[in-house]
Parts: structure tokens; sequence; C-alpha cells
């Protein structure tokens, strides 16, 4: 539609939008939380939820205690080698459309335990991340800001034709293999289909 | 007015309004998915829902009912109460017939309470 129609309409009180806009639009202001803390973090996810922070100012304070009722995982502190499975296991469990943000240095790369034997060095080795937040803690303003990137991302996302969002084709994957513990590791250590290690170059 | 109006035809509008509100959603969702966003069910997501960890055995277990006994006999003790306190107050003006009517009635209560003894039910397992 053009442009200029379009905001000419507006200006009289008449909206024009497509389905896919108004469908995001939806989703993208009612995005519910899986109840789901895992270290320090946590308090800080708990705190941008209560009133002073008020994350219900975008749709997203009815934290759900079950997968099956959330849209949204926030990975809120140290994953432990004892504990990704769990994450990845709750994650498979909750219906597509699904997202995930990553909550602070440890859940996006260890954190200051990232040389620590039992610690995962980034969730993002076992499911599909959509938005990282550095800090140890992040500030509740920080999750709000990766609440909004999140929303811009759904806002964004297209409905149909080749380069529809991942949940509308029947191909990609909803679940993704859960690790087991091996002797000294988790097995396997990543998904190589969502991550694979930096190359560096020295 | 053109023709007569069923006294109760707002009864028929309003349940098919009630159904079409309840429905219609569930249509749509129906149809949603079945055309743009299709359902993933899958052995993970499907299992029984347990805080991350597999569940051993089997969800659909018996529980005791033992607390569901209790609430019935206190029942016995409610139901009692009730009668009692104005069996009470009223007591000196009662006629002997009223007094045998009343007694017969706490006997019924007690012997239901005398039998869940019996039984066993009041202790706890
Ligand atoms: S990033 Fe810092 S605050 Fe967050 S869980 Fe790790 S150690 Fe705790």
């Amino acid at each position: 539609m053009d442009e200029g129609l379009k905001s000419e309409l507006t200006k009289q009180g008449i909206y024009v939008v497509k389905l896919e806009q108004l469908y995001n639009w939806g989703r993208s202001n009612s995005v519910w939380p899986l109840g789901f803390g895992l270290a320090c973090c946590a308090i800080e996810m708990i705190a941008a939820s209560m009133a002073r922070f008020d994350l219900s100012r975008f749709g997203a304070e009815v934290f759900r205690p079950s997968p099956r009722q959330a849209d949204l995982m926030i990975v809120a502190g140290t994953v432990t080698k004892k504990m990704a499975p769990q994450v990845v296991r709750l994650y498979n469990q909750m219906p597509e459309p699904k997202y995930v943000i990553a909550m602070g240095a440890c859940a996006i790369s260890g954190g200051p335990f990232k040389q620590g034997y039992n610690v995962l060095k980034g969730i993002d080795r076992y499911i599909p991340v959509d938005v990282h937040i550095p800090g140890c803690p992040p500030r509740p303003e920080a999750l709000i800001h990766a609440f909004m990137t999140l929303q811009r991302k759904i806002d964004a996302q297209k409905v149909f034709g080749p380069d529809r969002a991942h949940h509308f084709d029947a191909d990609k994957p909803s679940e993704f293999p859960i690790p087991l513990y091996g002797e000294h590791d988790l097995v396997p250590a990543k998904n190589p289909n969502v991550w694979e290690p930096a190359v560096v170059v020295r | 007015m053109g023709a007569e109006k069923h006294p109760y035809l707002f009864l028929l509008v309003f349940f098919v309004m009630a159904l079409g509100f309840a429905v219609g959603p569930l249509i749509l969702a129906a149809l949603w998915a079945k055309f743009v966003s299709p359902q993933k069910p899958g052995n993970v997501k499907n299992s029984t829902y347990e805080c991350g960890l597999e569940s051993k055995g089997d969800a659909w277990v018996a529980f005791k009912s033992e607390y569901y006994l209790y609430a019935i006999l206190f029942l016995v003790f409610d139901v009692e109460t009730i009668f009692l306190l104005p069996f009470a107050v009223a007591f000196t003006g009662l006629s002997v017939g009223a007094i045998l009517a009343m007694l017969i009635f706490v006997l019924l209560l007690v012997e239901g309470l005398a039998w869940a003894w019996v039984k066993g039910v009041l202790t706890w397992k």
C-alpha cells in the first residue's frame, strides 16, 4: 500500500494494517515469561516485574509456573551442567512461538564462573537465544531493554512467505536435543545446529 | 410491531451468541493452526511436565482419601452444633416429646461417629 495514502488515512483516524502486523502487535504485547530463575540474576528479574520497574507495562508481568503457558524463557542466572538438561527440556516443553532471553554474564558465557568445571559456558550452546544481556547482574532496566528488543524482533517477524518466522515453518524443529551427563562433561558439549564456537584469530 | 415475538426468543438469541463467543475463537485458533502456524508435537513436549526433570512412573496415581473422611466426620459435629445450641437455649420450655426427638437425633449422629471409630477412620496412617 502506498505510504502517502496510508499516512493520509491515519490523519483521518483510519488505520490500515496488514494481518501480519496486527498479529505481531498482539503477541509482542502479551509475551508471558516462564517463572524460572537460576541464580542471583533472577532477583533482578523479579525486581523488573515488581512495582518500581513494572514489566506489566509491556504486557509481560504474567509469569507462568508451567512451560505449557509460557512464550518466553528468561534464563536468569548461572546454568550449571547439572541444570542444563532441565533448561533444555523446559524449553522443549514450551509451545511455539517461543523466545529466549539469556540474562546476565553467566547465562551468555559462564560469567565469573567460566573457568568452573561445572558451569555451562552459555546456554546458547543448546537452545537458540534471541536476546543476550551482558552484566553481572544486569539491572532491571537492562532486562526491560532486552524485552523491548524482543518486541521489536517479534514485530518484524514474517507470517507468510519463504522467510517466515521459524515457528510457522513445519520443517523447522521446535525441540532441541537434550544433553546427557557424560563422564566428564555434557554429551554432546554443544548443539552444532544452534551454536558454533567463534574462531579466534591471533 | 410486526410479527408476534415469542417471549423467550431473547433466550435463544443469548444462547446462540454465547455459543458463538465460546466456540468462535476455538474455531479460529484451529483454522490458524491448520493453515498458518503448524502444530509441532514431540516426545518431550508431550511428556508430563515436572519442573524440567524427567518424570518417573505414571502421573495417574491414586491419592489416599483420608482427609476426605475427616471432612465428612467434621460434618457430624457441624450439624450437631447448629441444632444443639437452640436446643440448649430452649431446653427448659420443651415438651418431653421434643426432648426425646432431639436425643434420637443426637444418637443418630453419635452412631455415625462410633461407626467411624470402630472402622478405624480416626487413626491417621
Ligand atoms: S551474571 Fe552475575 S548476577 Fe547474574 S547469575 Fe551470574 S554471577 Fe549472578
